[in-house]
């Protein structure tokens, strides 16, 4: 099967915007959905509807089944060693914020270092910057080389023997670069520190082996990989997880209750209080098994190519700065860009007018906006079912918007 | 795509404004509101002189969208000269305008320039940018009947 013949099973792609047929670029922000996906859900509610880890009833029991199904789906995914390691939370902000709460409270003291990077998303930055408020300790940030990429010398300058933690993205949601996690991993182990990995921009465009990594923690969301909103997954290693105590009690995360003391459930049920997002976790699962139907390699070769598309139709282009590197061969799904003389916002009201969906904004980085001197900026993000017939349409319409706006 | 969907929300009369913006820079000495966009990072600051019950200054500073800047600039020309409370009405009027609500004739009329920008109402996603200044405006206004 071609990957273009996928396309078809996204029923959203077909519908019109602003009498356009939509074309759509922010799949960084969110991913369609399949209608596998769908089906999923709706079969959820439809016929197996119950709460998880508690009733004795069938529908219970089913509903448990399927649940607990995708967290095998999830381990074997990401080539976590073992079930116990994936945490069911709400997002990659959640399980972000879950690391903060239980490893950064009971682990951080006044005076320890926590590294990031220049290019993190909000998500793997404030967690960690408020954490250090708390804890005062130490918040350092790893450079950037001009074209965007990390500047390893500046990682292994910051990352000492004072340092705990280094929470990193695997893939930039701004500058299409991806991190070498196995070598900051190396560096940070090396002076005793964990290393916490921000995977939302990453698990969909490309294999990702937890071990082969050596992550401490990895997070992701279940909706920008063709899954629902409202779950995320947290993989951390056994050996930490074993030693955390939960952030958040309540139903589900106990083995035994008195007035006195709480036995906590076993890990992970431990770190997911209260009842979760079923209908989600099914979803994500009904994601994962669409996705490896696919298969990475024809994932990663369609989204190369329109990468290409779009990244030299840009560079292209004149009065445009693209921002990260300017080779295909570094650069990934998503493009950050701007056009001399026109603010964002206008060339994404402007595209849009043309049925192209992209993002103008901040991109929930503002601190590396800052670095790019810039308030803002559009982006284009691909997703294996666009075609190179909507990157060529998205740069017509650019064209015509730009030159609406230099008259 | 066709550019008349373009010219509907970018009137030549809001592409002017925004080229050439109206009391725009600095007064010196004069308390600042600054007000931000936390979707697009966008900052405006207005600044302004209310004496005799009057506005008799009024400016702003900061970069935006065309929307953003346009509208503040028509702000400015609609605000000074006015007294407060009248400020405060026209911004209520503004706001309905913007909002897509109906405004009366005579509102239209004494929002000048600033009656074009209605068609965002067309636009919801640019209707922050349109308020922007006139939130700055009226966060300002109250902060100068405060010290009087």
């Amino acid at each position: 099967m071609a990957i273009t013949e996928f396309r078809a099973d996204f029923p959203i792609l077909k519908t019109k915007i602003n009498d356009e047929p939509l074309i759509y670029l922010d799949n960084a922000a969110t991913t369609q959905k399949p209608q596998a996906v769908i089906d999923a859900i709706s079969a959820y509610y439809t016929a197996d509807n119950a709460n998880v880890h508690r009733g004795v009833y069938t529908l219970a029991a089913r509903a448990t089944a399927q649940y607990e199904a995708v967290r095998d789906q999830v381990a074997a995914f990401i080539h976590a060693p073992q079930r116990e390691s994936i945490v069911f939370t709400r997002s990659t902000t959640d399980s972000l914020n879950l690391v903060a709460q239980t490893y950064g409270e009971q682990v951080v003291q006044a005076g320890d270092e926590i590294v990031v990077t220049a290019m993190e998303h909000h998500s793997n930055l404030v967690p960690w910057q408020q954490l250090a408020l708390r804890k005062q300790a130490k918040l350092s940030v790893i450079q950037l080389q001009p074209d965007g990429q990390l500047d390893l010398a500046s990682a292994r300058q910051l990352i000492s023997d004072k340092t705990v933690l280094v929470a990193v993205a695997h893939s930039s949601n701004v500058l299409g670069v991806t991190n070498p996690i196995k070598v900051l991993a190396q560096v940070a182990h090396q002076h005793g520190a964990i290393i916490v990995v921000d995977g939302a921009q990453t698990v969909a465009h490309q294999p990702v082996d937890v071990q082969a990594l050596d992550a401490d923690f990895y997070a992701f969301s279940g909706h920008k990989i063709y899954g629902p909103t409202g779950v995320g997954v947290l993989y951390g290693k056994l050996s930490l997880l074993q030693t955390l105590t939960p952030a958040q009690f309540g139903g589900e995360m106990i083995s035994d209750v008195t007035w006195e003391r709480t036995e906590f459930a076993p890990i992970p049920q431990r770190f997911e209080a209260g009842t979760p997002n079923i209908s989600g976790v099914i979803g994500l699962g009904a994601a994962l098994t669409y996705l490896q139907q696919i298969g990475f390699a024809a994932i990663q070769a369609q989204e190369q190519a329109l990468t290409e598309a779009l990244l030299n139709g840009l560079l292209a282009q004149s009065a445009v700065t693209v921002y990260g590197p300017q080779s295909v061969a570094q650069h990934g799904p998503v493009v950050a860009f701007n056009v001399a003389g026109i603010h964002p916002h206008d060339l994404a009201t402007g595209l849009d007018l043309g049925g192209v969906e992209v993002r103008a904004g901040h991109h929930c980085a503002q601190p590396l906006m800052q670095l790019l001197q810039v308030p803002a900026t559009v982006r284009a993000s691909v997703a294996f079912y666009n075609t190179t017939t909507e990157i060529d349409h998205f740069l017509t319409t650019l064209q015509a918007v730009k030159e609406f706006f230099q008259r | 795509m066709s550019l008349l969907k373009l010219n509907a929300l970018y009137q030549t009369v809001i592409l002017e404004h925004a080229q050439a913006p109206h009391h725009q820079g600095e007064l010196l000495g004069v308390q600042k509101t600054t007000l931000n966009n936390p979707t697009c990072g966008d900052v405006i600051t207005v600044q302004l002189v209310v004496d005799a019950d009057k506005i008799n200054q009024l400016q702003f500073m900061g970069t935006g969208c065309t929307i953003s800047q346009a509208s503040a600039s028509v702000m400015t020309d609609v605000l000074l000269g006015h007294s407060v409370p009248e400020a405060q009405a026209l911004i209520a009027e503004f706001s309905k305008l913007v909002m897509g609500e109906p405004i009366s004739a005579a509102s239209q009329k004494e929002l000048g320039d600033a009656a074009v920008l209605g068609s965002v109402a067309e636009f919801p996603t640019r209707i922050r940018c349109a308020m922007l200044a006139w939130h700055a405006a009226a966060q300002g206004l109250e902060e100068a009947s405060k010290h009087e």
